[in-house]
């Protein structure tokens, strides 16, 4: 039984790490025919990770720890929490301490990593970048706490495991208000804390709009390829606690090889739903000016604080 | 909706990619395996170049389907597409642009400016063409060159 347990989470975190770079090779070419275009392999993303890890490192001249730390520190983070997190199995080795404030703070370390990082080249745009994506994290990381609160309180355990179990159990708690609230609370969220429109534009040039590719200017070759696959990984994990958090089924919640092999393939095709989703919508929004995105996070967080409220009062407890 | 529906209508604009141009596989593309970032320096272009490079990755030419993708920092790139004479206040900009990019990396002098100062051979403004102020690794000719020789540049590098 623990063996199995072992493998789900082997299977998760194996899963996340290769999954990634084709989520966003997936994304690109669905944004590209919708443009017209022919677009790059789904495979381009894996293509380009090999050719960085091939080329020449460099540490800028004048940078320090932080600079160096925050790659790994990006990647290891994001892996923990792609290990913690109920993605394929509920019954976990590690399921018991899948608590919802250590993943944020996970995350909530990974973003900070980053942030000291482009602080650290001294570089102007290094310095903004990293000033803004401290704003949008501070006020991120309240919403899907809140969020997850709500979803939290008919199950009594701010345990992710916990949380999506009771959802398995009793699916009438997603589709009321306090749940369907709290998703769309938690989906603003993580459009804010993995850098996608219309908070951030991955794919911006414009040094002046970058929120999170200025914090990564400075970096090269291997650095530059951690920092990517872990701004991939992210994005994946996070997709992939939505569907959890939202759309519990198919999760395995024995330990047998068929129930996992299932989740397996009901996760992948759940996370490319989204990205796909995601990738097609970005077509149709353009990016929020810089001020106008803490109206955006705070009517976010509301909608979290409206969870809550509808959680306590129409539950009855 | 109205864009749902010009998404509908427009469908596919891409050209059907051309045969792979004879001359790939060198070295430097084995090196990047199939996957090439690409810093435009514009070193004093009249951005006659810079217009053909935006029809080389626009929808019609789509290079970024070969591998190619224009980022936003040297340190990213893996090629220098270098446009234009080069001015004496870019000659140092182009330098350190190319000094900071990390090895193996590649330098493309796109346009007649950029190979041989062009139109603009001689002006008191220029320091000189390309090659006279850093290696030069790629030529495209033309004024401006047609986005399809950029394309096949960049497909010699990507190998794809």
């Amino acid at each position: 039984m623990n063996g199995i347990g072992t493998a789900a989470v082997a299977a998760q975190v194996t899963l996340v790490v290769v999954g990634a770079p084709l989520l966003t090779g997936v994304m690109r070419k669905v944004r590209a025919r919708l443009e017209g275009r022919a677009g790059a392999a789904v495979t381009q993303p894996w293509r380009d990770l090999r050719k960085l890890l091939r080329k020449e490192a460099i540490t800028p001249l004048g940078t320090g720890p932080a600079f160096r730390a925050a790659p790994p520190l990006l990647v290891a983070t994001t892996a923990v929490v792609a290990a913690l997190v109920p993605l394929v199995s509920t019954t976990t080795p590690v399921s018991r301490r899948a608590d919802l404030i250590l993943v944020v703070a996970l995350l909530g370390l990974g973003t900070v990593a980053v942030a000291l990082a482009g602080l650290d080249t001294g570089t102007a745009f290094g310095g903004m970048g990293a000033s803004r994506q401290m704003t949008v994290a501070a006020l991120v990381e309240p919403t899907i706490l809140l969020a997850v609160f709500a979803l939290s309180m008919p199950t009594g355990s701010t345990n992710l495991s916990a949380i999506v179990t009771g959802g398995l159990h009793d699916p009438v708690r997603l589709a009321s208000p306090a749940g369907l609230l709290a998703t769309a609370a938690l989906a603003v969220a993580v459009l804010a804390e993995t850098g996608r429109l219309p908070v951030d534009n991955p794919a911006t040039h414009l040094e002046l709009t970058m929120v999170h590719e200025a914090t990564a200017l400075e970096f090269a070759g291997p650095d530059l390829a951690l920092v990517e696959l872990g701004t991939q990984m992210r994005l994946t994990v996070l997709l992939g606690l939505l569907a959890s958090l939202s759309a519990p089924w198919g999760i395995a919640t024995t330990t047998t090889p068929l129930a996992l092999a299932l989740a397996l393939a009901v996760l992948t095709a759940k996370v490319a739903l989204l990205g796909a989703a995601l990738a097609a919508a970005e077509v149709f929004w353009a990016k929020l000016r810089l001020f106008r995105v803490p109206e955006l996070l705070a009517g976010s967080f509301l909608l979290a604080v409206l969870a809550v409220t509808a959680s306590y009062f129409l539950t009855g407890e | 909706m109205s864009l749902l529906r010009k998404i509908r209508d427009t469908g596919r604009v891409a050209e059907d990619a051309p045969p792979r141009p004879a001359g790939s596989g060198s070295r430097a593309a084995a090196a990047l395996g199939g996957s090439v970032q690409v810093r435009c320096v514009d070193a004093g272009s009249c951005n006659g170049c810079e217009i053909e490079i935006a029809a080389a990755f626009g929808p019609v030419h789509d290079a970024e389907r070969y591998g190619a993708r224009l980022v936003a920092s040297p340190r990213h790139a893996d090629v220098a597409l270098v446009t234009g004479p080069v001015t004496r206040n870019m000659a140092e900009p182009l330098r350190r642009t190319v000094a900071a990019m990390p090895r193996p990396r590649l330098v493309m002098a796109v346009g007649d400016c950029a190979m041989n100062c062009g139109e603009f051979a001689g002006a008191y403004g220029v320091e000189g063409a390309v090659a006279d102020v850093v290696a030069v690794d790629v030529q495209v000719a033309g004024c401006p060159p047609q986005p399809e020789k950029i394309v096949a540049a960049l497909r010699a590098v990507t190998g794809r």
